[in-house]
């Protein structure tokens, strides 16, 4: 190692001033790249709130509830599709969530270290299909497989539950969208499920291990309690995917405005709703409308967030354990 | 006690305990030609040692030297490391504890370990202790376990009033004793301790070199030191580990078992001399 050149005090002062510039050059541009984030999300909402304010003026709060859609009419409401966003994606989080734990547990405790890579990425490119390419498979493969076998088998086997009712032709609908949205789903659940089951302290492991506790009791007794406000806060980010993906969902859901029980007939969800429509909507009102139901959907979205991340903060039991 | 962890008058203590010696003793661990091994490279080599019930039989040794190693080999701990592997023999009460049919969850059941963190599950003082008899089916009387087993940590008194309180909000002796309150209820036969103190301040050791006092009357107690004084007064037995290096491999031997008195005293390698009077280590 060489001795530091000793320099004078006048070029000490000079590279003292460019440091503090660039510091204050960098200050500056990333507090403008965070505050133009802010701004963009007000302007955004700003906008959707403003252009949905005709249909806003004629129908009011009761939009939220109106079940009919009918531009001849000119009479619209958002139900069937809040109605058909819901149930889309709270049967694609109940097909998601175990099956994401089970694949997190798998690559984080079980998995032997060469498979770990190999399935984890895996795992990983499945989040990279582009969703419109799911959306084309879901239409030419998943949609007619499930219409022609699953969904007849749940209606035989399970048929007496209002949810499983008759089966479909075209595999066009809310189940098909769900099934959709569940592989969207997984691999977000999973590599986050995944990160929070490394991240359990390795002392807590072997101290179940230590007390004569299989690996299963080590993961219900220890890993899942230790973890669950993150998964929670997962699962609830793949509701927010599941709620505003909008492409594969309006390819294979068929679209409707039907309400009732069964899981199999087609549907609309908000997003889908938008996405079909904006480019043939006839009137300014339809058009209104839709942004009106793009409001919700928004407001859906940003609760979703905000839930997440209170989990996170308020019900962490390891936040003690971590230092 | 206390007193005990400025330098020890090692030899005092080293006196009261040869008079005190029993004379007939149960073997719990029979070790023989044990070589652990992470990857190609042995971590230790050919140890062989009996361990007796009902007595702390103390490990000291300079770092790396296997210390802990050893005394997870006794648990089958080092199952869950990727790459172990043992040679050799450990009997446990007669029984092999890697022959084929052993079933190493069993083998933890028996052979309790007390960890050099301590590592309380993110519940509560009470559902830490519970945890274990919960999983291995023994509900009944599961609050006069519980007590049992903190009592039996000297923990009761202090934590008797929030039982529903978070372990995490303990201090750090009190959840080392948790932790070994949470060992004991599970009624093992055996306590491995791996540098249980080794993180405590000196009055949270003393307490807890007083409780294992208390406990090697119901169990054999095997205890992982790097501090000399700790062997001296609280242990039995002490096995002096060190490292043999070897073109460049550094392995883990034993070097001396005796009587804790004679291993301080009159120590019959020169290594164990050197180590315990301070030269290196």
């Amino acid at each position: 190692m060489s001795a530091v050149p000793t320099s004078s005090p006048l070029q000490a002062r000079r590279h003292r001033l460019r440091g503090r510039l660039g510091d204050l050059g960098l200050h500056g541009l990333t507090l403008a790249a965070a505050l133009a984030c802010l701004v963009l999300v007000g302007a955004i909402v700003w906008k959707i709130l403003a252009l949905s304010g005709d249909s806003f003026d004629r129908f009011g709060l009761g939009f939220v509830t109106g079940r009919a859609w009918d531009p001849v009419k000119h009479v619209f409401g958002a139900l069937p599709f809040i109605y058909g966003t819901a149930v889309s994606s709270l049967v694609a989080l109940v097909l998601a969530t175990p099956l994401a734990i089970a694949i997190g547990l798998y690559l984080s405790e079980l998995a032997p270290r060469g498979v770990r890579g190999i399935v984890g990425s895996l795992v990983e490119l499945l989040a990279a299909i582009p969703s419109v390419v799911l959306g084309l498979w879901g239409i030419l493969v998943l949609g007619p497989f499930l219409a022609h076998h699953v969904e007849p088998s749940l209606h035989s086997a399970l048929g007496f539950i209002p949810l499983f009712g008759d089966p479909q032709q075209t595999g066009q609908g809310l189940f098909t969208a769900a099934v959709i949205l569940t592989i969207m789903i997984v691999p977000i659940v999973a590599s986050i499920s995944r990160e929070l089951f490394l991240g359990v302290p390795r002392e807590l492991e072997e101290g179940a291990l230590a007390l004569g506790a299989t690996r299963w009791e080590m993961v219900r007794g220890v890993i899942l309690p230790a973890t669950r406000s993150g998964v929670a806060a997962a699962v609830i980010l793949g509701l927010g995917r599941a709620v505003g993906e909008a492409i594969a969902v309006t390819q294979v859901i068929g679209g409707g405005t039907r309400i009732g029980w069964s899981l199999f007939p087609p549907a609309d969800t908000l997003a889908s709703k938008i996405a079909s429509n904006y480019q043939g909507a006839g009137s300014g009102l339809e058009i209104s409308s839709l942004l009106y139901l793009a409001a919700i959907l928004l407001v859906l979205g940003l609760i979703a967030n905000l839930v997440a991340q209170v989990i996170v903060r308020r019900f962490d039991p390891l936040r003690g354990a971590r230092s | 006690m206390t007193e005990g962890i400025t330098m020890t008058p090692v030899i005092e203590v080293a006196q009261a305990r040869k008079d005190a010696e029993p004379v007939q003793r149960d073997i719990v661990f029979d070790i023989q030609k044990l070589t652990a091994s992470y990857g190609k490279e042995p971590a230790i080599s050919d140890v062989d040692l009996e361990i007796y019930r009902n007595v702390i039989t103390a490990v000291i040794g300079p770092s790396g030297c296997g210390k802990s190693t050893f005394i997870r080999c006794l648990n089958r701990m080092n199952d869950l490391v990727p790459g172990a592997k043992i040679d050799g023999k450990i009997l446990y009460q007669g029984d092999d504890l890697y022959a084929s049919g052993v079933d190493p969850v069993e083998v933890r059941r028996r052979i309790g370990m007390v960890f050099q963190k301590a590592n309380p599950f993110p519940k509560s003082i009470y559902d830490n202790v519970a945890w274990g008899p919960r999983v291995l089916g023994m509900r009944k009387d599961l609050d006069e376990r519980v007590e049992k087993a903190l009592r039996g940590a000297a923990l009761w008194d202090e934590v008797k009033d929030r039982l529903k309180k978070n372990a995490l909000s303990l201090s750090g002796g009190q959840q080392q004793r948790l932790c070994i309150a949470r060992a004991i209820a599970v009624e093992p036969d055996v306590l491995l301790l791996d540098e249980p103190a080794s993180a405590l301040d000196p009055i949270a050791t003393s307490a807890i070199e007083e409780l294992m006092d208390e406990l090697k009357r119901d169990y054999t107690l095997v205890i992982v030191t790097h501090n000399m004084q700790q062997a001296a007064r609280v242990a039995d037995m002490t096995a002096f580990f060190s490292l043999d290096v070897d073109e460049g491999r550094r392995t883990g031997v034993l070097v001396e078992y005796d009587e804790t008195a004679k291993i301080f005293t009159n120590p019959s390698d020169k290594r164990t001399e050197d180590y315990v009077t301070g030269r290196f280590g």
